[in-house]
């Protein structure tokens, strides 16, 4: 499949290791990657804080530079940033629910020649992977099957709340993507209190001990689930968790430890590709746990 | 009739002893709800159980819970919809609800905390002078809009998953911010600064809320307090230009400039700016606590010294235009849903009126009265 791919701020920044990840997947997954590298920041929320309608025209913008590469053959919005996933939405809930409003929006893009349609379809690659590739198709997919590594899903908010706006629902529970894609990659899905709960991100510039407080709990009650690392669909959450855990660790004054990878990440481990090859050497924490894991199975399947 | 099997949790700290799982099974209709089981266990098994309630049909808020670990109305629960998000052994769990102290099993101390942050907030309309002698004439949607906190009835669902308040208990706290814009939304309200003021210096206040959505999903009266507390940083940012002690408006402003200038987010540059500039006194310590991490990432290769210093990318000229134009409103547009509704549910309207319009005869009312010739 071909997607308009929107790889967010971050994950080609702090977090650059989630972009090249994503990158080194999908071709393995036959996900042919449209970037789309005029469009802009989602705004975080933070910019909807300050204005909604300079939040709403600036994803409309990204949307419609999607909506061109669709008309060409994409088949949908890609993003891999649980952030602009949920920002992006609130914003398109407001665009598609107008006409009247959506013109506005459009006659301020109309400067550039853009124009967005109401009903675009724009998924994180979480949705992709479960709604578009499929669990079953995955599962053909892994070379190195996750067996014995104990990973605990970390969804954060923004993919998983509020369950109307993001259409999830006893039909569709995307809530529970994440531990589906761990068990397809032949993974132990571990269970512990923090899966759904915030990474305290939002507030790190505006109440640290907090927002430290917040990650360094989740972190923490993993380590006593006994999770050998953790698993997230959002960048920003990995900053929290990964980049800061060692001040986390200081604030919930614990030895934590905690490996955190991005997404893509896991699933490349899975579908055979080295841990330096998905950025693995960049983060924070050593992923040693993983790493171990990882060479034990590369040689024992004699690969390597 | 169906049987229903609840799961309470029980504790009574009086007695010291540990908190505990009491399961009872009910017999009652499935659309009945997970209260009416409650009672049923109370009234026929266990005399003991604890739990308040009243109204019973959700408008007196006593009986907040968590049903299945979510928080709710026990009364407003029907026991087939819980039965449904049960786990697999069938089991519905029935716990107190969180961030307030038990009083007993599933009763907890709102006064505690709930109502004393509600107190918090000045939670009365403090009106302009001179008092007008007629009554105040206000626009229809600034009505409709508070209406929303309004719908309020002080349950605490939302006070019981708020994720800020479960690391800061003195978090002023989503119910009690909802109510805080039923006042500084409305018009007739003369207190509006003073209000923002008061919440902004609070390093407890409209900043501490970590934008998770929990409150949203917790509310049975779709209050949407974390809207409210948007709207709020809205107001004493945009319109008030107040300086909060947690660099809330601060932050939010070098945000905004950094994608206005970047098109997309140079982070670099965000951390001091959020402090009010790299040679603010107030970023110095800040980016002092934050050069361990920033080494680390520069010595695993997260970021390079380039990248950390120089500007990668400069905004496309759309990207500010759009900026141009929508920041030189003389007002702020706002499309708010609660208020508008979405044209879909709007030409459901239209078409009703349309139909009641078609079928009666002209001249009479829809209540059935003799039209006036007005
Ligand atoms: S919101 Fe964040 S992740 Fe999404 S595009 Fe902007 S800065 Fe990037
Ligand atoms: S956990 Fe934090 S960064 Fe992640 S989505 Fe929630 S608020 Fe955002
Ligand atoms: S959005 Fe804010 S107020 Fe609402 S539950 Fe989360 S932290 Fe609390
Ligand atoms: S805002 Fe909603 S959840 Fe919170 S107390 Fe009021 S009614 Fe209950
Ligand atoms: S008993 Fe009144 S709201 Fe449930």
């Amino acid at each position: 499949m071909k997607v308009a791919y929107w790889p967010g701020c971050v994950s080609r920044g702090f977090t650059s290791e989630l972009h090249g990840s994503m990158a080194a997947v999908a071709p393995m997954l036959n996900i042919e990657l449209v970037e789309l590298d005029r469009a802009n920041c989602c705004g975080a929320g933070v910019i909807a804080e300050h204005s909604q309608e300079l939040a709403d025209t600036l994803n409309a913008r990204t949307f419609a530079l999607a909506q061109q590469e669709i008309t060409q053959g994409a088949d949908l919005m890609m993003n891999i940033c649980s952030t602009c996933q949920g920002a992006q939405s609130e914003c398109q809930q407001r665009l598609d629910a107008s006409a009247e409003y959506r013109a506005q929006v459009n006659e301020t893009l109309s400067d550039e020649g853009l124009e967005y349609q109401d009903g675009i379809i724009n998924k994180n690659f979480l949705w992709v992977l479960v709604e578009d590739i499929g669990l079953d198709k995955l599962k053909t997919l892994v070379r190195n099957p996750l067996t014995d590594l104990r990973v605990g899903p970390f969804y954060g908010c923004y993919i998983v709340r509020p369950t109307d706006r993001l259409d999830i629902n006893r039909a569709q529970p995307r809530d529970e993507y994440l531990d589906q894609v761990i068990e397809a990659l032949g993974g132990t899905v571990i269970d512990y209190a923090g899966s759904h709960k915030c990474c305290g991100f939002p507030i790190i510039t505006m109440n640290k001990e907090a927002s430290l407080e917040q990650a360094g709990r989740h972190l923490a009650d993993a380590v006593d689930a006994e999770a050998d690392c953790l698993v997230t669909p959002c960048p920003l959450c990995h900053l929290n968790l990964d980049l800061q855990q060692p001040m986390a660790a200081k604030q919930v004054k614990r030895e934590l430890n905690m490996p955190v990878l991005h997404l893509p990440q896991l699933v490349g481990l899975a579908l055979g590709l080295s841990p330096e090859d998905l950025g693995l050497q960049h983060h924070i924490v050593k992923p040693t746990a993983v790493i171990d894991w990882s060479q034990a199975v590369v040689g024992g399947v004699g690969g390597w | 009739m169906a049987e229903f099997k609840l799961k309470i949790r029980r504790y009574d700290p009086e007695t010291g002893a540990a908190p505990y799982w009491d399961e009872h099974t009910v017999e009652l209709e499935p659309h009945r709800s997970v209260l009416e089981g409650i009672l049923q266990a109370r009234n026929e098994k266990d005399g003991s159980i604890g739990v308040r309630c009243s109204c019973r049909s959700a408008i007196c808020g006593s009986c907040g819970v968590r049903v299945n670990g979510k928080p709710g109305l026990a009364c407003h629960t029907h026991l087939d919809d819980a039965l449904a998000s049960a786990g697999e052994d069938g089991v519905i769990e029935v716990e107190p609800m969180g961030n307030m102290p038990i009083i007993k099993d599933l009763i907890v101390d709102m006064d505690a905390v709930h109502w004393k942050k509600i107190q918090r907030v000045t939670p009365w309309l403090i009106g302009k002078e001179p008092v007008p002698e007629r009554e105040y004439i206000v626009s229809r949607e600034s009505m409709i809009d508070v209406t929303q906190s309004m719908a309020c009835i002080q349950c605490g669902a939302c006070v019981s998953d708020c994720l800020s308040m479960e690391v800061d208990p003195l978090f002023v706290g989503p119910a009690a911010l909802a109510k805080s814009y039923r006042f500084v939304g409305d018009p007739r309200d003369a207190a509006h600064e003073q209000r923002l003021k008061d919440l902004g210096e609070d390093k407890h206040g409209i900043y501490d809320c970590t934008h998770c959505f929990k409150c949203i999903e917790a509310c049975p009266k779709g209050v949407a307090p974390m809207n409210q507390i948007m709207r709020l940083r809205r107001i004493a940012g945009n319109d008030f230009h107040i300086k909060d002690r947690n660099n809330g408006e601060r932050h939010e402003a070098a945000f905004v400039k950094n994608i206005e200038k970047n098109g997309i987010l140079h982070e670099a540059d965000l951390l001091p700016d959020s402090y009010g500039g790299k040679f603010h006194p107030r970023a110095v310590p800040e980016l002092i606590s934050s050069l361990p991490i920033v080494m680390t990432a520069l010595l695993r290769r997260k970021m390079t010294p380039a990248k950390a210093l120089l500007h990668p990318h400069e905004a496309p000229e759309g990207v500010k235009r759009i900026f141009e134009v929508v920041e030189g409103r003389d007002q702020r547009n706002e499309f708010n849903l609660y208020i508008s509704g979405t044209d879909a549910d709007n030409e459901g309207t239209a078409e009703v009126a349309e139909l009641i319009e078609a079928a009666e005869p002209a001249g009479v009312a829809p209540d059935g009265t003799e039209g006036s010739s007005a």
